[in-house]
């Protein structure tokens, strides 16, 4: 004889089963831009990457410049954008990006171009490629996942790693005194005249995602200005190597990696070098 | 419009690369080669094309990769140590099978070595050179007006093949003058389709990449790229023959080295020694074959190298033992004189003939 609370109320089925609604009677409130292959994503639970992408293509959608648009992708988690974007794309060695997106854009400087790269892959081994290409004000979009780890090779210490924090090749905590500071990219880059756009954003939090979505298309726009290099860079969740939830990690984000990376604009442009987007 | 002019081999190769519609040339000042930079940046504006000195020859070579992935003639060049920095891009560049010319104006090595001519990258050129089962198209010129003809060649054979292709030439042939005549050349039309210029609603996604995760997958990259190699090793065999008909014996030599052969052979002939020179002029695909034949005919082989012997292998693996094959070369930025050769030769001759 089961227990009082163990009978459901006769009302619960109602619930779990709804009533039949003609397909019509719904209203699509929502769907994945066009510019999105509909496959799954081999990312993980949690993971910044796949928002980034969608958020990319929803501005590339929303413009109408799918034909003009050429992505690069990096080496790292993010090696198969190109499965996932419905955009003509190349995959660059690890680091070079930016020298791969100089060779498509300096032919083809009314196309948009921009590049996808982690921490690693940007802020260690292609750090020359990615100074010089903003230092040239290659008008070109970065978009620079900061996850301070490396990914795909799970979990090693990124230039971009915060002081004290365990990856597996720094399993006592980042030791500044042996390997420095985490390199902060957007505001060693702002220095350079060539960087025309320069923010930190997050994506962690619903408000988070519409401020990031705004500084894509920001940067997105101001390409037709052929003024400079628009660098975006995202604080990315990276549950699986930070050994957290996602829940854990989008905390961790706001408690931490906050402190080291600030969230906002580091370069905006001029009012007046901007009026006709 | 055709003309003769006189001009160093690295300027002909410059001006051939504007003639043959090169749109873009990334490159990285290193002696004994940057004339080509600054001759393509002084005249590359004025046909509105695109040339760039990059921050490295890494970023040189990866600016290549964005260009011609997105279908435009590009090229870059450089000289030994700047060749060794390209040599990841240049194996993405052949996985990714990008169409692309890469010049080598080979120095003498290894590490910073010196700035005199060298042909101690023969190795890395043939073989290999970066990382992955891939080759190259390797041309190797002996005269400033092959280093004007192999920037055509070089582009053609690129776009036919979906390959990158090195021109491998030296020091001395790059900065010595001579006459050089600019043909008149017409560009074959070249299927690019599959280029990323922007996807349009009617075609597919095109994507430039040489990752295939699945070993599967991976595999039949390799084997598709295999037998495109075994159609150039068919196909593109060149070499160039002097008095092979009645040799009895044979220089082979390229480039430089071949230069310096042929003044030899003059001076052997007129002793009445009957030599010949086989002169390969691709280095990939090598003339394996038509060596194979000739040691059935000559008593002996001399591969005359500027390098510690690198290109004999090939040459004794063409002959597979039929014949002696014996090796002169010299390093450090040295170049032998023709008597020197014919010394060595003659030396050689007495051995075997005692022997």
């Amino acid at each position: 004889m089961p227990t009082e609370e163990h009978v459901l109320p006769d009302t619960a089925l109602d619930v779990v089963t709804p009533a039949c609604h003609d397909e019509e009677e719904y209203e699509l409130v929502y769907h994945k831009p066009h510019t999105m292959v509909d496959v799954s994503m081999h990312y993980c639970p949690g993971c910044a990457h796949s928002l980034v992408h969608k958020l990319i293509m929803e501005v590339v959608e929303e413009m109408d410049i799918q034909e003009k648009t050429i992505g690069i992708a990096p080496v790292g988690c993010s090696v198969f954008a190109y499965d996932y974007m419905d955009i003509d794309m190349q995959e660059a060695a690890h680091g070079r990006a930016c020298a791969v997106a100089t060779g498509i854009k300096r032919l083809m400087p009314d196309k948009y171009v921009f590049t996808y790269q982690g921490d690693g892959d940007l802020a260690a081994i292609g750090i020359a490629e990615t100074l010089h290409a903003i230092n040239r004000g290659e008008n070109i979009l970065i978009v620079f996942m900061n996850n301070a780890v490396y990914g795909m090779t799970s979990g090693q210490m990124a230039p971009t790693t915060l002081a004290g924090m365990h990856t597996t090749t720094s399993p006592d905590g980042r030791d500044v005194s042996y390997y420095g500071s985490p390199i902060k990219v957007s505001e060693l880059m702002a220095n350079l005249p060539g960087a025309f756009y320069v923010t930190r954003q997050a994506v962690n939090n619903a408000n988070a995602v519409r401020r990031t979505k705004k500084a894509l298309q920001n940067a997105f726009k101001y390409q037709q200005l052929h003024k400079g290099t628009c660098l975006v860079e995202i604080i990315g969740n990276c549950p699986s190597n930070w050994k957290m939830t996602p829940i854990e990690a989008s905390k961790f984000i706001d408690e931490e990696m906050v402190k080291t990376f600030p969230l906002g604009d580091i370069k905006v442009p001029k009012a007046e070098d901007i009026k006709t987007v | 419009m055709t003309e003769t002019k006189l001009m160093k081999g690295n300027e002909a190769m410059a001006e051939a690369a504007i003639l043959a519609g090169c749109d873009a040339y990334f490159g990285y000042p290193i002696t004994p080669q940057s004339e080509v930079l600054e001759y393509l940046a002084r005249e590359m504006p004025k046909h509105n094309r695109i040339v760039m000195q990059a921050e490295s020859e890494v970023a040189s070579i990866n600016m290549v990769y964005g260009a011609a992935g997105a279908g435009f003639r590009t090229m870059t060049s450089s000289s030994s140590p700047g060749i060794s920095l390209m040599q990841e891009g240049i194996s993405y560049i052949a996985g990714a099978e990008l169409p692309c010319l890469i010049v080598n104006v080979n120095r003498a090595g290894p590490g910073l070595g010196t700035i005199q001519p060298g042909q101690g990258d023969y190795f890395q050129s043939v073989k290999g050179g970066g990382h992955g089962d891939y080759k190259m198209i390797v041309l190797a010129p002996a005269s400033v007006q092959e280093m004007a003809d192999f920037v055509y060649l070089g582009f053609d054979l690129a776009d036919k093949y979906r390959n990158p292709v090195l021109m491998l030439s030296d020091g001395a042939i790059g900065q010595m003058m001579e006459k050089v005549h600019f043909k008149p050349y017409t560009r074959p039309a070249v299927d690019k389709s599959w280029a990323t210029t922007g996807k349009p609603k009617t075609r597919n996604r095109n994507y430039i990449t040489s990752l295939f995760i699945q070993p599967e997958r991976m595999e039949q990259h390799n084997l598709k790229l295999e037998e495109k190699f075994k159609h150039i090793r068919e196909n593109e065999v060149r070499f160039e023959e002097i008095n092979t008909a009645d040799a009895d014996y044979l220089f082979v030599a390229y480039g430089l080295s071949a230069r310096i052969c042929q003044k030899a052979m003059d001076i052997v002939r007129n002793k009445g020694i009957k030599i010949g020179l086989l002169r390969p002029i691709t280095l990939y695909p090598y003339p394996y074959k038509r060596l194979e034949e000739l040691a059935s005919q000559v008593k002996m082989m001399l591969s005359v190298e500027l390098n510690s012997g690198q290109m004999v292998e090939d040459v004794r693996l063409a002959v597979r033992g039929k014949v002696p094959v014996e090796f002169y070369g010299r390093m450090g930025g040295m170049m032998p004189t023709p008597e020197e050769i014919v010394q060595h030769l003659e030396t050689l001759i007495q051995y075997h003939h005692a022997n």
